[in-house]
């Protein structure tokens, strides 16, 4: 199987859907003649021409406006933010148009489109670039949300998104770009809302999705060492969330910590935490333990940036906790 | 459709000939009052709480739907504010299906999930009564966007207020358009209150038409309270869309009624000599001259067809009354398409 990095794996499937239908096109901020701010779309311009990806003034309101209207017509945007930070600005036409637009029109108008782009922290981008956004996306009805962790999730999921009728929000993760893995050739889609097991485990579960994924990995390693078996469940899907999977894993080892990037408040983790407090409490051993990033803007400086966010540390100390090993 | 000429640019006289046929005049003149009868039915009925909401009139404004959208072809797309019952009406919708809308009920053009808000009709490419102000406008951009990218020849027209001339997206969107030459008519109803605020205490430029010199977009200024002016000038600009040129209109009106139906129809922000001094210019009344000073409907036929709408309307009513209200499960459904 061919070894792909994150960012290519993201390229093929956007080829590949462009390819299948005339009908899917790409939109946003220096996504043709530049080939993109993280070459996500190399070599598209080329293969699809102006009319199909479409370079976009920076107005992520207005763009993200004209994907829901061409969604309207019939065809099948691809939006991409340069980043979900400046999605924000665009926020209204995600959720009061592309959100509710099926439901308000008691269901006429169907939004096949796709809103996707980095999101959450790189490295030293300081407090207005660093932000993770699933918790006020995922909050949604009527939307999709979708977080891969692996360059063939990021494939599966992205063609799943492009063929879904709704509108699905692609959270891509900017530090995994790079991240290489096995990606199959050619048809690979991968249903949305289906939770994928990393690393099986039996005696703590840790969900993560995105980033954390590979913080939860190095922290399953590292609990290895002192004996201990984590099972690492990327929910990959944050809504719908495969809510059986959650609790199968936790049925089975009966403790539990939840990985996130984003802030505590109201973050992802609590709603899984709701799932597991209602469905698996006669199996829990242990109250049910969160790492997330510090309540706190996200600072500059290197050191407190890493003081700041989830770590295979905190999860280790945090499974070491509702292991009652410390 | 009469092609727009010279004499029609004239027709901004009322004095001038119509260029128009009598038949397709008489058909302005019904959708005016109906328009004009089926809101005020509106009022009666939310007064008596049978609508609920917010409920925002266009009476006063019929001028502005009527005209414009006799320039458009059926194939054409509108898309809207939140005060669009005139918009759908005109476009077609029947008023027993947009009245149940406003009712909540399952046989609205929404199924009652939309309310007098969010109108929607697919099948006549009524794009929706969108209700964040200026929130739709680049939805107008998009759904240019697709014909274009289809290789379609339609346009879409799309209504809003002046107030939304102050939102980033209208700048955004206008923009877009004039980049990619969009078939797009971007279509101001300038009723000179955002609710109560008179749109010179906010905007800097009172003069939305000169807002196109920034996109390099053609513009007009265009008397709203005449029927003939408001089609002449969407005649033009629609040809122009054909083209793959957008333009903006700014088309001058006045609401007659309240911002929506809990607001006072005058008070701090507007006297009522205002209020009356406007209805002067009352757009059903500057019709009805024109057809009874050329001779093409007597007193007689106008009111036979002011009594042809009312039933119509009370028709409307009815059926709204005595339609169901969605069944429970209808509560979730369409949250998402299958």
């Amino acid at each position: 199987m061919p070894t792909l990095t994150y960012r290519d794996a993201l390229n093929q499937a956007l080829r590949e859907e462009m390819q299948r239908d005339p009908n899917v096109f790409l939109m946003g901020e220096e996504v043709g003649l530049y080939q993109g701010a993280y070459k996500v779309s190399r070599g598209l311009l080329e293969e699809f021409g102006p009319q199909r990806v479409v370079d976009t003034p920076i107005a992520e309101l207005g763009f993200a406006g004209v994907g829901v209207g061409a969604a309207m017509t019939g065809l099948r945007p691809v939006v991409e933010f340069m980043t979900w930070n400046f999605a924000v600005l665009a926020l209204d036409q995600i959720v009061n148009s592309a959100a509710k637009m099926l439901y308000m029109s008691g269901g006429q108008f169907p939004m096949p489109l796709v809103f996707r782009g980095p999101n959450g922290a790189a490295l030293q981008l300081g407090a207005q670039h660093s932000q993770a956004w699933e918790s006020w996306l995922a909050h949604i009805p009527g939307l999709k949300v979708v977080a891969p962790a692996t360059p063939a999730d990021a494939k599966g999921l992205l063609k799943a998104a492009i063929r879904d009728n709704n509108p699905v929000i692609v959270l891509e993760g900017e530090m995994l770009y790079n991240t290489k893995g096995e990606v199959p050739d050619g048809e690979l889609v991968i249903p949305i809302g289906q939770a994928d097991i990393k690393r099986p485990g039996t005696d703590v579960t840790l969900i993560c999705h995105s980033k954390t994924v590979t913080v939860a990995l190095k922290a399953a390693d590292l609990l290895q060492e002192s004996g201990v078996s984590a099972e690492v469940v990327d929910l990959r899907s944050l809504r719908p969330l495969d809510e059986a999977a959650i609790v199968a894993s936790v049925t089975k080892t009966n403790r539990c910590v939840v990985v996130e990037e984003g802030w505590h408040h109201c973050g992802v983790g609590a709603q899984v935490v709701d799932i597991i407090q209602r469905d698996a409490f006669d199996h829990l051993d242990a109250p049910v333990l969160r790492v997330t990033q510090v309540d706190a803007p996200m600072p500059y400086n290197k050191v407190l940036e890493r003081a700041a966010k989830s770590s295979p540390e905190k999860v280790v100390a945090a499974a070491r906790r509702v292991l009652y090993l410390d | 459709m009469t092609p727009a000429t010279a004499a029609q640019a004239k027709t901004k006289d009322p004095s001038a000939p119509s260029p128009l046929p009598p038949d397709r005049l008489r058909a302005l003149l019904r959708q005016m009052l109906l328009v004009r009868r089926f809101e005020e039915k509106a009022a009666e009925a939310y007064a008596l709480g049978k609508i609920g909401g917010f409920c925002h009139l266009y009476i006063g404004q019929e001028a502005v739907a009527v005209g414009s959208i006799a320039a458009l072809r059926d194939d054409d797309y509108l898309i809207c504010s939140y005060r669009e019952h005139g918009q759908a009406l005109v476009r077609g919708i029947p008023p027993a299906e947009v009245m149940a809308e406003l009712f909540g009920k399952a046989t609205g053009c929404s199924h009652g999930k939309g309310g007098s808000m969010h109108l929607f009709d697919a099948k006549r490419h009524f794009m929706g009564g969108h209700g964040i102000v200026g929130g739709h406008i680049p939805l107008a951009a998009g759904i240019g966007f697709g014909i274009k990218y289809k290789g379609g020849d339609q346009v879409c027209l799309c209504y809003f207020g002046e107030a939304a001339v102050n939102i980033g997206a209208f700048h955004e969107a206008l923009n877009m358009a004039a980049v990619w030459k969009l078939p797009v008519v971007f279509l101001c109803e300038n009723n000179r209150y955002g609710m109560g605020t008179a749109f010179e205490r906010v905007a800097a430029l009172t003069d939305v038409a000169e807002h196109a010199k920034s996109y390099d977009m053609e513009s007009a200024e265009v008397d709203g309270m005449d029927v003939f002016a408001v089609y002449d000038a969407a005649a033009r600009a629609v040809a122009r869309a054909r083209e793959g040129h957008p333009t903006l209109l700014e088309v001058r009106t006045y609401r007659f009624m309240g911002h929506s139906m809990s607001d006072p129809l005058h008070g701090v922000y507007r006297t009522k000599e205002e209020v009356e001094e406007q209805k002067k210019r009352d757009p059903i009344v500057g019709l009805t001259h024109h057809l009874r000073d050329e001779g093409l409907m007597d007193q007689a036929a106008i009111d036979a067809l002011d009594a042809e709408v009312h039933a119509e309307v009370d028709a409307a009513v009815k059926f709204a009354d005595e339609s169901p209200d969605p069944e429970p499960a209808a509560l979730m459904r369409d949250v998402l398409a299958d």
